[in-house]
């Protein structure tokens, strides 16, 4: 066990930038997710720390040790790949057992660390079994297993879930999540599904182009997006965003199609600025006014259901309201968002306006 | 119902009169390899076995006197053959896949240079180069020896590519799983490279040794005592030409014990390719 520090780290491929200098300290026993869009250098960052890739700048520390220049097997960490990475020819015991053979752990405590994995893992029977002969979510599983007779100081975990369909994915996902509560193991997450990062993370760092765009909780991240990525890409449906206009007294956002929309505290200083506003379809409700909406078409997922309406001025409006759908096409359908569901960015720069 | 049995019989027809035409030339050969000497001679070969079989095999494995000429006993070319063909089965494989490892797993500066060289060496025959390897050879006082009828022929850019294209197939993470776990790049070829490419190996080894035993031009010029002879340059030695007439009875007792050692290598040989097949691995 121990903490992971991120500090202004770096990463080039020639000319290209793929990671912009990223800091965070994972604390003692916390489970990061980081999450981002493919490409966003996710897993670039994540071999940086476990030494399959070189940092350019910046230093990686594990368990307080900077470990910049140490090979992956001294760097005390384990690692669960996409696409399983096991040695096909070997069983599922020798696959958990290689690493503690190589370090020279003696035949019985091996014995005695895979037989426990096996336990926790449900992997008791496969035991003499080839990976060729399970299926996806018992490999996935002998590869956690892998990692965790290591004992490592810190999990690293590439999209592990990727390839697995999407039963068995919700399934794992509870699993890893009561494991790593079990173990208490440092955890390192990369995913591009905020459904995972949601209900794995103790925290979230966002990233995309390279750079962390927010860390934080689940429930801040969704409830304090740092920038309109981070809106767009928490939640789903999406963050409904308009085009916006802070009025002359800094008391109202006003949108087009002459709708005012009450600030919760007034910004003087902001007067007149351009923004751009942010509500989530789940904070939009059916009132008497506010924004009116021609139904374009109604999705219903059952628990809820998510209405696609056009603005006056021809832009989106996405509405989730709960259960079964109670509108049709092309009715009309006023809505207003609930208190505190504004999310102001600055138009240009698309931080948050605080 | 019938007419689909009988379009199902002409692909077997078809593959039974392949191998009747394939295999006559060979049974042929068995046969005449059972007949004294007279009655090939005369030309009548008749096409059941004789009543020479033992003594034909018997002299063409020891060596006595034939009745026209002395040869070098079978015993002695096919252990010559064996030791070459095995040398060269063994040593293509043991440098092709050092050499492909190295090339498929690791970046040095001219990789790719090294990659170029080895693929160019493909396009020249043992025939093109056989005079400077010759005189090479002979600097080294390797003529008349194992080492030079072997070390030759060992380097191989056919064997280094299957390997390599092999090896590409080898997913990158499972290389940077073994890096974790703390394999160092000699226990990674041994402990996950080797096993991995058990089936390719036995199938080069296969095609390797067939291909070291049926050399001809190199031991040819590369062994001039009797003592080093191979079995296929033995054999055609033993043709005479033209002034006397030949121990057919022999030569072809020779031909069929020549044919031996390969056919054991591939019979041998395919339960590891069906073992490698059947264990399937991902
Ligand atoms: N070996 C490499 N050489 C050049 N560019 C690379 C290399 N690996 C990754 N990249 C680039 O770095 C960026 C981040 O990649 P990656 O970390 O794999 O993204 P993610 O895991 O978030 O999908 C991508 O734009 C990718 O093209
Ligand atoms: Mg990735």
């Amino acid at each position: 066990m121990a903490t992971v520090e991120i500090r202004n780290v770096r990463k080039s491929y020639g000319p290209v930038e793929a990671i912009k200098g990223i800091d965070i300290a994972i604390r003692d026993g916390e489970f990061l997710v980081l999450l981002g869009p493919s490409g966003c250098g996710k897993s670039t960052l994540l071999r940086m720390v476990a030494g399959l890739e070189g940092i350019t700048g910046g230093e990686i520390a594990i368990g307080g040790r900077v470990v910049n220049h140490l090979d992956p097997k001294d760097r005390d960490i384990a690692m669960v790949f996409q696409n399983y990475a096991l040695y096909p020819h070997m069983t599922v015991f020798d696959n958990m057992a290689y690493g503690l053979k190589i370090r020279g752990i003696p035949k019985a405590e091996i014995r005695t660390r895979v037989d426990k994995a096996a336990e926790i893992l449900e992997l008791g029977r496969f035991l003499d079994r080839r990976p060729s002969q399970l299926s996806g979510g018992q490999r996935q599983r002998v590869a956690m297993g892998r990692a965790i007779v290591r004992e490592p100081a810190a999990f690293l975990f590439d999209e592990p879930l990727s390839n697995l369909d999407a039963k068995l994915r919700t399934q794992m996902r509870v699993e890893i999540k009561r494991l790593q509560d079990r173990l208490g193991i440092t955890s390192l997450y990369v995913t591009h599904d905020q459904v995972e990062a949601m209900t794995l993370a103790d925290r979230i760092l966002v990233m995309n182009h390279g750079v962390a765009e927010q860390i934080g909780t689940p429930l801040e991240v969704y409830q304090r997006p740092a920038s309109l990525f981070v809106a767009g890409f928490i939640g789903s449906p999406p963050m409904n965003v308009l085009d916006g206009r802070i009025d002359d007294r800094g008391e109202a956002v006003l949108v087009p199609g002459g709708q005012r929309l009450a600030l919760p505290q007034p910004r003087p200083t902001d007067a007149g600025r351009a923004v751009k506003l942010g509500i989530r379809p789940e904070h939009l409700a059916v009132a008497a006014a506010g924004f009116s909406i021609e139904i374009e078409l109604v999705e219903a997922l059952g628990a809820d259901t998510v209405v696609y309406g056009r603005l006056p001025d021809g832009e989106t409006l996405l509405v989730r309201m709960a259960g079964i759908p109670t509108v049709r096409e092309r009715d009309r359908l006023t809505v207003a968002p609930q208190d505190g569901a504004l999310h102001l960015f600055d138009a240009a720069t698309g931080r948050r306006m605080e | 119902m019938k007419t689909t049995r009988l379009i199902d019989l002409v692909p077997h027809i078809i593959l039974i009169a392949g191998v009747l035409i394939f295999a006559y030339p060979i049974y042929v050969t068995l046969i005449g390899s059972t007949w004294d000497s007279g009655t090939i001679g005369r030309g009548g070969l008749p096409l059941w076995p004789g009543g020479q079989g033992m003594a034909n095999y018997a002299q063409a494995w020891a060596g006595e006197a034939g009745d026209r000429a002395m040869y070098t006993p079978v015993r002695t070319m096919m252990l010559n053959s064996l030791v070459m063909a095995l040398s060269i089965a063994l040593g293509k494989i043991a440098i092709s896949i050092l050499s492909a490892y190295a090339v498929a797993f690791f970046r040095f500066p001219l990789r790719m240079a090294f990659f170029w060289l080895i693929f160019i060496t493909l396009m020249l025959p043992v025939e093109v180069r056989i005079i400077p390897t010759y005189k090479v050879v002979a600097d080294l006082g390797l003529i008349n020896s194992y080492a030079g009828l072997a070390i030759p022929l060992i380097a191989s850019a056919t064997a280094t590519l299957l390997f390599r294209q092999f090896f590409l197939t080898i997913p990158d993470e499972l290389l940077e799983a073994a890096k974790i776990d703390g394999a160092g790049p000699v226990r990674f070829f041994i402990d996950v490279v080797l096993p991995l490419s058990r089936t390719n190996i036995a199938a080069l080894f296969v095609i390797l040794f067939i291909y070291g035993w049926n050399q001809y031009l190199w031991p040819l010029l590369v062994t001039s005592s009797g003592d080093m002879e191979t079995i296929v340059t033995g054999i055609t030695k033993m043709i005479g030409t033209g002034e006397s007439a030949n121990d057919w009875h022999i030569i072809m007792a020779t031909t069929v014990l020549a044919m031996l050692p390969p056919v054991a290598v591939v019979v041998f040989m395919q339960r590891w390719f069906v073992k490698g097949l059947v264990d399937s691995e991902k």
